[in-house]
């Protein structure tokens, strides 16, 4: 479809260390490093024999940004609940590097999905808190991981304080604390109106520079897949397949003017055509 | 709004306030006093013509009594009511902390398994929807203690609501937050603590409220079946014995305390449930 596409040779390696470093573990990296997950021509069928995903195969790489895009019904939410463990596949296999398994994650909902009871603070400890880590050991990191996404002094708020935009931050700050090594981010900003949505978006890559979190962004935005990730996996409905691989090859940190870059323009035009060509095209057999 | 124009408008009185803002906060005094003065202002007026029909009909005190000789008969036999009271309060009380503890405690069986359910709930519901007393009868003789018959009325009417409530609440958690606790491997211990519990709250509170309510009821209820034959002492006994002596204003007197028991219990509910949700929870936010 296009000269780019399903090559992978585009990934970039890890962030670059950038200030208030949160991981540090990124130099940067000559060689291609291992992936740290593998999917594995997934399946996953539902009762009523409705395929949600089929044959679904990627790598993620350390220090990845990478977004499944696609309209509804593509499967892209069943690959990430897939990923994060909370369904089996039907067939094929999902790999993790040391065997380790999905403990070390941090995810992110389409809503802030934030417990009402609790303060900001004592709801971004709860990663710890589930690991039996105590607050007083912890304050430190939650309070960075609150700096972060611009939330120092909010920590004794209750959510619903603050915003919508601040909510999600907030669940940015949870998904972070951890250092995860995968963070899964299921249409985070769709329920958020443009402009705070932008302005998350333009943090987010923020936050991708100092952190160098590894990230697969479910989204059905184009401009918003071409600003953030490295690779885009484009995906087509019924049945939930993808259909192409595009690589955005700018390094990170990006700076605010890439959304007015020629090669944005361009990446995006293309990943449009291959996701309306998806539509068009015939239910495979 | 602030007039800033100055010079110009100068002759005009420079007020600082809106005329139409002042006219809702007006309005908005006018209502909060309203809220209070009005029900007393109706109750004043409903025991003022209680007591003009009373004297105007010559009514004997043994057929109605006017609410002065109520207050008097209260005042007179306080000894007698207040010990009576303080045992309905016990037998309340005790029943609602049963309720409470057994409710919850179901709640929580039921939440952790769905076999426990199926299994038990279809009982939960034949005590609720039986009426007390068509049980009371059996309870009274098959249990020797008047006091732990009493007892079991109150919580069979009490619990009900706490336990449904409560499953209600437990299984109303976030499924977003479940999907979270599930990802971060919780057991199942920390997903009852820290996730369905805080959710169940707002619905066990509403629970504790009707509950309340019920326990008094039970309590009195109750006592009336078990009748006056056994050493009974409670506000009930007090209105049948008063009952049998045609002591009517008596009969009141009693009736007002169990009236106001029950009101202060329902205070004393929605306070503790005020309390708890003031925080976070939409029913207890105030809105602009």
């Amino acid at each position: 479809m296009t000269g780019e596409t399903r090559s992978g040779a585009h990934n970039l390696p890890g962030a670059r260390p950038g200030d208030g470093n949160l991981q540090g573990t990124d130099a940067p990296q000559m060689t291609e490093p291992d992936p740290i997950l593998r999917l594995r021509q997934v399946d996953k069928t539902f009762a009523g024999n409705v395929v949600a995903l089929r044959g679904m195969s990627m790598e993620v790489r350390q220090g990845d940004f990478i977004s499944l895009l696609g309209p509804s019904g593509c499967g892209k939410s069943t690959a990430l609940r897939l990923i994060a463990g909370l369904m089996r596949p039907t067939h094929g296999r999902i790999e993790w590097d040391g065997g380790a398994g999905t403990d070390d994650l941090g995810v992110v909902f389409q809503e802030p999905t934030l417990m009402p009871w609790a303060t900001v603070e004592k709801n971004v400890w709860l990663p710890f808190r589930l690991r039996g880590q105590p607050l007083s050991r912890t304050r430190d990191r939650i309070r960075e991981a609150l700096g972060l996404v611009g939330l120092d002094g909010f920590a004794e708020r209750y959510p619903r304080e603050l915003s919508g935009g601040m909510k999600m931050r907030v669940s940015i700050a949870r998904a972070l604390v951890t250092n995860a090594r995968l963070i899964l981010m299921d249409e985070p900003f769709a329920a958020l109106d443009e402009i705070t949505r932008q302005k998350l978006n333009d943090d987010l890559l923020n936050l991708k520079a100092q952190t160098g979190a590894t990230v697969i962004f479910v989204t059905h935005s184009v401009f918003e897949s071409v600003f953030l990730s490295n690779r885009i996996l484009v995906m087509a409905p019924r049945p939930g397949r993808v259909i192409d691989e595009i690589a955005v090859p700018e390094p990170y940190p990006r700076g605010m003017d890439w959304r007015t870059a020629p090669a944005y323009g361009e990446i995006t035009r293309r990943t449009s055509e291959t996701l309306h060509a998806g539509l068009a095209q015939p239910e495979e057999p | 709004m602030a007039v800033t124009d100055g010079p110009r408008t100068g002759h005009l009185p420079i007020d600082t306030t809106d005329p139409e803002e002042e006219r809702l906060a007006r309005r908005q005094r006018i209502e909060d006093a309203a809220r209070w003065l009005l029900p007393i202002a109706v109750m004043a007026v409903a025991i003022w013509g209680w007591h003009r029909i009373v004297v105007a009909n010559e009514i004997p005190h043994y057929v109605l009594p006017g609410p002065g000789l109520v207050l008097e008969t209260l005042w007179e036999d306080r000894g007698l009511l207040f010990a009576s009271l303080m045992i309905t309060l016990q037998i309340t009380f005790a029943a609602l902390a049963v309720a409470v503890i057994g409710g919850v405690g179901l709640a929580v069986l039921f939440a952790q398994s769905r076999w426990a359910e199926m299994s038990f709930s279809p009982f939960a519901v034949i005590l609720q929807v039986t009426p007390i007393v068509s049980i009371a009868p059996l309870i009274f003789i098959y249990i020797e203690s008047r006091l732990v018959g009493l007892l079991l009325c109150a919580w069979i009417v009490a619990f009900f609501p706490v336990l449904a409530n409560t499953t209600l609440g437990l299984k109303s958690a976030d499924h977003n937050l479940r999907d979270l606790f599930a990802i971060y491997r919780a057991t199942r211990w920390q997903r009852l603590i820290h996730l369905q519990l805080p959710s169940a709250l707002p619905y066990f509170l509403g629970g504790l409220k009707i509950a309340g309510g019920l326990a008094l009821i039970g309590a009195v209820v109750a006592e009336y079946v078990a009748g006056t034959g056994g050493i009974g002492s409670g506000l009930a006994f007090r209105i049948l014995e008063a009952g049998y002596r045609l002591n009517i204003p008596r009969m009141f007197a009693a009736l007002i305390l169990i009236a106001l028991t029950g009101v202060a219990i329902y205070g004393a509910t929605s306070l503790i449930a005020h309390l708890s949700l003031r925080r976070w929870h939409e029913s207890a936010l105030k809105r602009e």
